[in-house]
This record gives C-alpha cells, sequence and structure tokens, in this order.
C-alpha cells in the first residue's frame, strides 16, 4: 500500500507540454502488450472475413500501375525515359505511395475504429497509434515481397544498397505517420479532414514522382522537387534498383524536421482524446 | 475504529455540455487549442451550454461504497467518466489513489469475429492486464462466465448474457482500488447478478466503490453513502441511504391513476383508505396498523355483485402482496356499492406502496374492469428492509 499511484483530473491548465510529452513516451513504452494485442485482433478480424485476403492491401497501388503501363506502353502519353523498364518504375513508385499513404491514414483510422472503446474504458491511448504502426508493417510486408517479385521478373540487378531499402521505408512511414498525427485530432473531431486528406492525396500523387520523372524544366519541376513526397519515393526506389540519387540531402532534412512535429502531435493527440470522447460518447 | 484512506476525493466538480453539435465540436476544438497553448478551459457556461454536472464534491474511504442515484440525465454517467478520466473536469478536481477499474460497458471491444479466448486477452489488455496475468487467470475467467463449452466459438455466435458474463469475468480480475460500476448489473439472469454480488462483497473490504443504479433494492443492499443527483447537482448527499432512497420515490410518486379495462356495468367511483394518518394525497399507516380500504362502486345492469382483487406493489413495481377475502355470490343491484375491505395487522417494511383494483364477474371469472395505481400509501417504521415484507419475529434463547 505504501507506493500507489495518485491519479488527478483537473481541467489540465496547469499541466506543461513537457509533462504530457514525458506520460506520453512513457504511455507508449507502456502499452506494448495492448498494441500488439489490438494489432492481432484487427489482422485476424480482417481477414478472417475474407476469401482473397491480403489481395486487397495491394490491388489500388497495382491497378494504378497497371494504368499507367498500358497508357505508356500504347504510346497515349508520352513519358520521359526513366532508365529502368517502365513496369518497375511504376509497380515501385504506387506499392511505395500506397505504403506511405497508409502511414498517413494509420492514425486517424486505429483511433476512430478504436472510438467505442475510448469512450468506455480508460487506457493508454498512445497503444492505438502503436497498433496501427504494427499494422501498417504487417500490411507492408506483402507489397515488398511482390515488389521484389516483380524486380526479378523485370531482370533488375541485384543491388548491395537494396538492404538498404527497409530503413529508408522506415524512415518514409516515419514521415507519413508524422504527418497524419498532427492532423488526426482535429480529424476525429471533424470528417470533412479525412475527406480532405484523401483527395488531397489523390492530387499529390501527380505531383510527386511515382508514376513519372520529374520533368527537365518548368514549373512542375520546381514543386516536384519541393514536394517533401518526393525524396521519399526517389531515394526508395533508387537503392532498389540501384540508380545514383541526389535526394539523400533533402531526404534527411525533411526526417529532421518531422521529429519536432511528431513530438507536439504526441502532445496534441493526448490532450484531444478527453474532448474528443466529451463531444463524441454515446 | 481507524479510519481507512481516502481513496477518492472530489472537490467542487463540475461539467458543461453543449447542446447542440455543431457548436460542441467548434467548442471541442477551441478547447484543443487552447488546452495546448497550456490554458485551462473558462469555467462559465458560453452559449448553448448546459452544466451536466454541477459542484459535486465527495470523500471515498477504503471498503465505501458510493450509491449515484438519480433520474436519466440526471449526470450520474458523466461524473462516473470523469472519475474514470475518461472526459476532464472543467472545474474542480479529483484525486484517485490506487487501480482504477471501471465496469461501464461489459465487454467493450470484443470482436465478434473473434473467439471468445482471442477476446479474453483483447479485453484484458484494455483492461490493463500484463500478459502473465491473464495467462493465470485464464482458467478461472472461463469457468467464472461458465462458457468451458463455448470459449472457441466466435463471440458473434453468443447471446448477449454470455457476453456480459464473459466481460465481468474478466473485469473481476482487476483487483482494483476504485471500482466504478454504471448499471452494468441490469443484464443478465438472476444467477448471474448473484454471483456478481458475491464477487463486489468479496472485494469491497480493499475496494472504494462508486455504484450507479437504478434497483434501488441493489443500492440499498451494497451502499452506505448516497448521493441522490437532479439536474446535475448533488440534492442529497450522506449514510443515510433509506431518506436518500425515499426522496428518490417521492420524484416518481405522481404516479397516475389508469384504466386499463374498462366496462358498461362497474366503475369506481372512490378510493379511501380509512385510518389515514397522513393527508390524502398521501395516506399513511404506522407498521402493523389496520390496512382499510373504502370502495364506492357505481353499478349499471351487474346480475351479481362482482369479486374484488386488489393487488399491492411496492415502489419498485415489484408485486408485494394480494388482498384475499371469501367471496360469496349476493344478488347485486344497480347504483352505488361501496365496501370495506381491511388487513389487520400490516406487516409491510416502511416505505411507498400502491394498488390496483382488479373486478371479476364471478368467482375467478373473466376480468371485467381494472384500474393500476388506484391508489399510493405510504408506510412508516424506523426499521429499514430492501424487502417488501416486514414481518414480526420471537427469539427464544433456548441455551442461557
Amino acid at each position: 500500500m505504501s507506493e500507489q499511484r495518485v491519479t488527478v483530473y483537473t481541467n489540465q491548465g496547469n499541466t506543461s507540454f513537457l509533462k504530457v510529452l514525458r506520460a506520453s513516451i512513457s504511455d507508449i513504452f507502456n502499452s506494448g502488450f495492448l498494441a500488439r494485442q489490438i494489432a492481432i485482433r484487427d489482422i485476424k478480424a480482417q481477414y478472417r472475413q475474407s476469401y482473397l485476403g491480403i489481395l486487397w492491401a495491394f490491388i489500388t497501388p497495382l491497378t494504378t500501375a497497371l494504368v499507367w503501363v498500358f497508357l505508356q506502353s500504347t504510346g497515349t502519353v508520352q513519358l520521359t525515359d526513366t532508365g529502368i523498364p517502365y513496369p518497375v518504375y511504376a509497380f515501385s513508385g504506387t506499392l511505395i505511395w500506397s505504403i506511405i499513404t497508409g502511414a498517413i491514414n494509420a492514425p486517424q483510422m486505429s483511433t476512430s475504429s478504436a472510438k467505442s472503446i475510448i469512450s468506455k474504458i480508460n487506457f493508454p491511448k498512445e497503444a492505438l497509434l502503436l497498433s496501427g504502426i504494427y499494422k501498417l508493417l504487417f500490411n507492408a510486408i506483402p507489397k515488398i515481397l511482390l515488389l521484389i517479385i516483380l524486380l526479378v521478373i523485370f531482370g533488375v540487378d541485384y543491388q548491395h544498397s537494396a538492404w538498404l531499402f527497409p530503413l529508408v521505408m522506415l524512415g518514409a512511414v516515419f514521415f507519413g505517420f508524422t504527418l497524419g498525427l498532427i492532423l488526426t485530432p482535429i480529424g476525429l473531431l471533424y470528417n470533412d479532414i479525412s475527406k480532405l486528406v484523401m483527395t488531397g492525396l489523390r492530387f499529390m500523387m501527380y505531383l510527386t514522382p511515382v508514376v513519372y520523372m520529374i520533368p527537365a524544366d518548368g514549373i512542375m519541376k520546381t514543386i516536384m522537387e519541393w514536394n517533401p513526397f518526393s525524396p521519399m519515393i526517389l531515394l526508395a526506389r533508387s537503392v532498389l534498383v540501384g540508380t545514383p540519387s541526389d535526394h539523400l540531402g533533402y531526404y534527411f532534412l525533411v526526417l529532421l524536421c518531422c521529429v519536432p512535429i511528431l513530438l507536439l502531435g504526441l502532445v496534441f493527440y493526448r490532450i484531444s482524446i478527453p474532448i474528443i470522447v466529451e463531444r463524441s460518447s454515446s | 475504529m481507524e479510519e481507512k484512506e481516502v481513496l477518492v476525493k472530489v472537490e467542487g466538480v463540475s461539467k458543461k455540455f453543449s447542446k447542440d453539435l455543431k457548436t460542441g465540436l467548434k467548442y471541442g476544438l477551441t478547447d484543443l487549442f487552447t488546452n495546448v497553448l497550456g490554458g485551462g478551459k473558462p469555467d462559465k457556461l458560453r452559449p448553448k451550454e448546459f452544466w451536466a454536472v454541477q459542484d459535486i464534491s465527495f470523500e471515498l474511504r477504503r471498503g465505501e461504497c458510493l450509491g449515484l442515484i438519480g433520474h436519466n440525465g440526471a449526470g450520474k454517467s458523466t461524473l462516473l467518466k470523469m472519475l474514470n478520466g475518461l472526459i476532464r473536469p472543467d472545474v474542480g478536481k479529483i484525486t484517485m489513489k490506487g487501480r482504477i477499474g471501471a465496469l461501464i460497458e461489459l465487454g467493450a471491444g470484443f470482436n465478434n469475429i473473434l473467439t471468445g479466448r482471442e477476446n479474453i486477452y483483447n479485453n484484458g489488455a484494455v483492461l490493463g492486464l500484463t500478459k502473465e496475468e491473464i495467462d493465470s487467470k485464464l482458467e478461472e475467467i472461463i469457468s467464472f462466465a461458465e462458457l468451458h463449452e463455448f470459449i472457441d466459438m466466435p463471440v458473434q455466435h453468443y447471446s448477449s448474457g454470455m457476453k456480459v458474463r464473459l466481460g465481468f469475468a474478466v473485469a473481476a480480475q482487476m483487483n482494483p482500488d476504485v471500482l466504478i460500476i454504471d448499471e452494468v448489473l441490469a443484464v443478465g439472469d438472476l444467477g448471474f447478478v448473484l454471483k456478481c454480488f458475491k464477487t463486489i462483497d468479496s472485494i469491497l473490504p480493499n475496494t472504494a466503490i462508486v455504484f450507479v443504479s437504478h434497483s434501488m433494492p441493489m443500492v440499498s443492499r451494497i451502499c452506505n453513502h448516497v448521493i441522490l443527483m437532479d439536474g446535475g447537482k448533488s440534492i442529497f448527499q450522506g449514510t443515510a441511504v433509506s431518506k436518500a432512497i425515499d426522496l428518490y420515490y417521492g420524484k416518481f410518486a405522481n404516479s397516475e391513476r389508469t384504466v386499463v379495462m374498462d366496462s358498461d356495468l362497474v366503475s369506481l367511483e372512490k378510493v379511501e383508505i380509512l385510518n389515514n394518518r397522513g393527508d390524502e394525497l398521501m395516506p399513511i399507516l404506522n407498521w402493523k396498523d389496520k390496512l382499510e380500504i373504502a370502495l364506492t362502486f357505481n353499478i349499471t345492469g351487474l346480475k351479481t355483485y362482482p369479486q374484488i382483487k386488489i393487488f399491492i406493489f411496492d415502489k419498485e413495481q415489484r408485486s408485494a402482496g394480494l388482498l384475499y377475502y371469501q367471496y360469496e355470490e349476493k344478488q347485486a343491484r344497480d347504483g352505488d356499492w361501496r365496501v370495506v375491505i381491511s388487513h389487520e395487522n400490516l406487516q409491510f417494511s416502511k416505505g411507498v406502496y400502491n394498488f390496483s383494483v382488479v373486478l371479476f364477474e364471478s368467482y375467478d371469472s373473466q376480468p371485467l374492469y381494472r384500474i393500476n395505481s388506484a391508489q399510493n400509501f405510504q408506510v412508516v417504521h424506523d426499521v429499514d428492509s430492501w424487502t417488501p415484507l416486514l414481518l414480526e419475529a420471537q427469539i427464544d434463547y433456548e441455551n442461557n
């Protein structure tokens, strides 16, 4: 009885940023089991009710890539030579893109799917974020395997740098997750946000070298080079197929910028949960 | 006796809600930003807001059980959500010590596609149990829920009672210092409810319990403190559980007389309780008084006088008794017919009762006429009992 946890609830006007951040991070470390349990639950539930199962994870990126491969091979659209077989360029682009967008959607999705428990049971909500990452990584594995199969089929030579691919992707996931996290609190209050994000991302794909290269000049070149999504896709693809990359600097700059945003996002998230529960409680 | 430690301390807690969804969302957004910037929420009402909970304070020690009672919408569940840390108070402070367990909705977070066993792990994890704790208690949970046969079946094929049993079985493993219970025991069959009470009784000495219920017998059975809430405010607070319960029932006392079965042949004109110690509106009797009910009927065209049955109900609308007399068939005459039905030595426990009057054409035949809540009356006595009957008894000490 001597060392009992004391919990205090007030209108929290006096809690400091650092205190909330520390609590948030300690909850992340303490909720490993819960996060795993939630992730396993969701993954099992997802595949137990479906025959095609894992196929749904990459049906969208595959069809997008197929459309572009078709457009390019029939000469409907004229694209600059990518230096590697175009199908490899398109498939790698859309698969990597789908992992990044998955990361953006993860925090919002895993939180809103747990809304019914959030309003009834008090548990470390950071576990939901962590479980979102687990699910994301689980869904990324078949996509990466498929990508490797495609590389072999199209005869792309093995590169030592390909071993860096998972690391580069981890960075890309970190970037997407940070973006998603900072939007989550508002997205949980207003449904408009997730719709806006979905539409925005569809548009953003064409400002990113997903299915075509950055043009040599013009306004599009500037936009695509400044676009923080670009170094993620470009670096991941170039370590995979072994083309030289001059986007390393920008890649790390973007990741560096993500660190403070992620910390802010964690604090924002933790503070927002009780407010969201009271505005949406059943 | 040494006072046990205070586990729950609530000081002047208030919470406001918005009446309008869009405005509420807007306020939520404002609160979000002011909170992130370190400012508190304003403690005044903004347009379209109201106090859902206002200025509640109490202390609860280990081994005590607080009952929160009140109408729907009185603010009980909102207060519970604040105690559980799901939402923050706008004003005031809540301090809790130790592990906090909540039975707010049993089986929240069950996934219908997964099996009972898988859901035990999920639910346990959400409630804050570690994997080792669940592993070691798995058998206990399954046998408490009485689900050996079905534990590997998807939860979607469970009956609602089975789900609740499984939910309680997991939650009962928490060993909390503070336990919050919100009406969850209302579901489930009698055997299960009794089992739950047994569990609660066994953990109560080491726990402070906050109990929300509409079932006053349950409240009087386990609570030693009561807060009666109305419109977000506490209108009664203290250890006089029965007084709080009387006040609570008083709020429903205006239950109206309803004729549920009508007839052209007969109608009830007047009801009186003869040896009344109170007023017309709420007749009062002492325990062991004589209950005398005078009824006046208007009869048009009945051949024989009807048989009269008076069913007495307690404040919970549980049947408490039937006034029985030897019926004899007698020629009836049209016009007013007054009878007095009496019962010596009324041994109802203290509380408010009401009775229904049912007329039958002859002995145990078709009912002719029925009026519900024909009259209320109150029995006054010192002894509290949550049973409707308080039977006088004697004791013989045979060995000394």
